[in-house]
């Protein structure tokens, strides 16, 4: 018998029961309704364990609203943590909200934590940020756990060997209400990107060239264990950042085994085990790497020192070409992609064969779940140090927690932001996806650090590309996309 | 929810890939803090369009959407099953469907059917050429064809979602009837587990 991978692992660990007992079950409860026995057999749902359940503004309202029909409580708010991240301003937040819509979204939210009883990091707490950045923050992230929230991101946990993945708000309630859900269990995706990279590629990079290789849907139905050298000498925060965008390869998670180097991340962290429990912790987390012979249902190999700056052109956040590329032509594409080629660029507004160094920008943001870290923030600031954006160009730096926020400005890369003429603003998803008023005007031009280049995503008729914090903070000084390396030298 | 076990009507032919969950229902209308209100925001950008499938009169009432690869991609928000919901959509048949929103559509009872590309071409181009078309998609024979004709396809689904779908059974309530097991695996979980209480 061949090894297990990581996800075997944790998967096994956190099964309730399989699908034959299901059907037994279910056969004896309906007494004979049920007419086909055998049509059960084929079924491949299984009943998983959640460890944790993150939850937000937005995609929680409905299933409180469910629990209270029903008359149900949440089985355990002790497992469950809230915050308050998609749709909060920036800017300004002691006046009242800009948006009734929105503030009314927040303040059931607020109700909701107080009603069923669950830990709410509220606008004014300095640990509230988005979701997928104070989990990790506050050490609730841990290896072989289970984690969900009503979020497509929710993959970011997965950089610490943790299932973790995004779910829709019926199961939202489903969490809630059993603190189980219903999944079939997804195939393996071994990604192994080998090599060491060059120097100006970051995480970013290496997360487009995957989705770059293995296509928008290329992911479905599959968990993606990234590995590799690459992967390895990444640090936590680079991890997060591909983990990620796993959803947008189509995946339902992205996992990376855990290290030392996710241990001494977590180590110290308030929610991470002390003393003997972190012995015992460590123990466990160190037995959840995938075995030398296990097998993957499909391998994807990518050489790491091929891998160059990112930017993409189009839609969907797999039409990315090199810094040092071109807008591709449509003519020349094979014929089946033609027109959703020709779509792209319509709707960006660019021309066939455009350098992609002579698309000049309007807005540059950076953050977001996907590159809202300190890190990340460190990384711009010192592309940015010194220098000035260019002319009429506005660009924002939303830190991803009101922690990253605070240590960004004990560091002084608040300053360095701020002195280049950035906006320094409070932390949320803000225009990452254009629920709150950060949003892209019509025809703007966005470089940033999010994860999604949508029709629309920033903002109605708003064009973005997406880059790297380093590439995002060199495009806002030069005013148009240009290689870091120039900018820096 | 309700039962569901056949639609049938009017096809709508959405000639597109990579439809994703932004297109259906723009973030900006996710504020609501109901399941319902957001058919007349489905496809907004899009339907600005006045040549655009969903604003041809032929088309209106259709029952069912047609569409190409990874359909529903993107943001796991459910409102986009809620949004087709409201534009009177019951049943999307396409090439393939993203993850998270194929689940939505259960929980919702919208039916997903996935068919080869060459079977897509053929519903694509007989709606666009005759919108009156009547297709019917059979949830217990899993199987869809077209009304007064001779062309029908099998589809696969999970089995245990069809039995749900048939009866319209609530999820958790049978969810909950594991009570004792989910009790036991709680009792195993390692006290140095994290959890949020009095955080």
């Amino acid at each position: 018998m061949s090894g297990r991978t990581l996800l075997d692992k944790i998967w096994k660990s956190h099964v309730i029961h399989s699908p034959l007992q299901e059907a037994a079950r279910i056969d004896a409860l309906t007494e004979g309704e049920m007419a086909d026995h055998e049509d059960l057999l084929g079924e491949r749902q299984e009943m998983l364990y959640i460890d944790l359940h993150l939850i937000h503004e937005v995609t929680s309202p409905q299933a409180f609203e469910g629990l209270r029909q029903a008359g149900r409580r949440v089985r355990r708010p002790d497992l469950t943590l809230a915050t308050v991240d998609h749709n909060v301003p920036t800017i300004d937040r002691d006046l009242p909200n800009p948006d009734p819509l929105s503030a009314t979204q927040i303040e059931v939210l607020r109700r909701n934590a107080e009603e069923f009883e669950i830990t709410l990091f509220d606008i004014f707490d300095s640990r509230q940020g988005i979701v997928h950045i104070i989990g990790p923050e506050q050490g609730f992230t841990q290896p072989g756990m289970t984690i969900v929230c009503g979020d497509s991101h929710t993959s970011t946990h997965g950089a610490f060997g943790s299932l973790a993945f995004g779910i829709g708000t019926s199961e939202v309630e489903h969490v809630m209400a059993t603190q189980t859900l219903r999944q079939s269990k997804p195939k393996t995706m071994s990604v192994e990107v080998t090599g060491e990279l060059g120097p100006g590629v970051t995480a970013k990079d290496v997360i487009l060239a995957i989705i770059n290789r293995i296509g928008v849907h290329g992911g479905i139905g599959h968990v993606i264990e990234y590995r590799g050298q690459v992967i390895e000498d990444l640090s936590m925060e680079g991890r997060m950042t591909i983990c990620n965008m796993s959803i947008e390869a189509g995946a339902r998670a992205g996992l990376v085994a855990p290290d030392e180097k996710t241990f001494l991340y977590m180590k110290g962290r308030p929610q991470v085990p002390k003393g003997e429990d972190w012995d015992r912790a460590i123990e466990y987390w160190r037995s959840l790497p995938t075995d030398s012979d296990a097998v993957f249902d499909r391998v994807i190999v990518i050489d790491g020192t091929s891998i160059v700056p990112f930017v993409t052109w189009g839609t969907n956040p797999a039409q990315s070409v090199s810094v040092d590329g071109h807008v591709p032509d449509p003519a020349q594409a094979p014929e089946e992609q033609r027109e959703a080629i020709q779509r792209a660029l319509t709707y960006m507004d660019l021309a066939p064969g455009t350098p992609v160094r002579d698309i000049s920008i309007d807005r540059v943001f950076i953050g977001s779940c996907t590159n809202g870290r300190i890190e990340d923030l460190r990384a711009a600031a010192g592309v940015v140090k010194g220098k000035r954006i260019a002319n009429g160009v506005t660009a924002m730096v939303v830190p991803g927690s009101g922690l990253v926020k605070i240590q960004a400005e004990d560091e002084g890369l608040a300053e360095v932001f701020t002195d280049a003429g950035f906006e320094w603003r409070d932390a949320g998803c803000s225009m990452c996806l254009g629920m709150n008023p950060d949003i892209l005007a019509p025809g703007e031009r966005s470089a940033s650090t999010s994860n999604r280049n949508f029709e629309g995503r920033q903002g109605p008729g708003g064009r973005t590309h997406l880059v790297s914090p380093e590439m995002a903070a060199a495009a806002a000084i030069a005013g148009h996309f240009t290689d870091l390396r120039e900018v820096m030298a | 929810m309700k039962a569901v076990s056949t639609v049938r009507g009017r096809a709508v032919p959405l000639d597109r890939s990579n439809v994703d969950t932004d297109q259906i229902i723009p973030a900006k209308h996710l504020k609501r803090i109901e399941r319902t209100g957001y058919g007349e925001f489905a496809f907004e950008a899009w339907r600005r369009d006045p040549d655009f499938v969903l604003n041809q009169p032929q088309y209106a009432d259709a029952a069912i959407m047609l569409t190409r690869e990874n359909f529903g991609s993107g943001s796991s928000r459910e409102h986009a099953v809620w949004a087709l919901d409201g534009l009177g959509i019951r049943a999307v048949v396409g090439v393939g469907f993203a993850d998270i929103f194929r689940s939505n559509c259960f929980q919702g009872g919208m039916l997903t059917v996935e068919l080869p590309s060459e079977d897509i071409d053929h519903l694509m181009n007989l709606t666009a050429e005759r919108p009156e078309t009547v297709i019917e998609v059979n949830l217990e024979d899993q199987k869809v064809s077209v009304v007064g004709g001779s062309w029908h396809r099998s589809f696969e689904i999970d089995p245990f979602r069809k039995y749900r779908l048939m009866r319209g059974l609530d999820d958790i309530s049978m969810t909950l009837e594991y009570g004792p097991d989910i009790d036991s695996h709680e009792s195993a979980r390692p006290d140095w587990m994290p959890t949020a209480s009095l955080v």
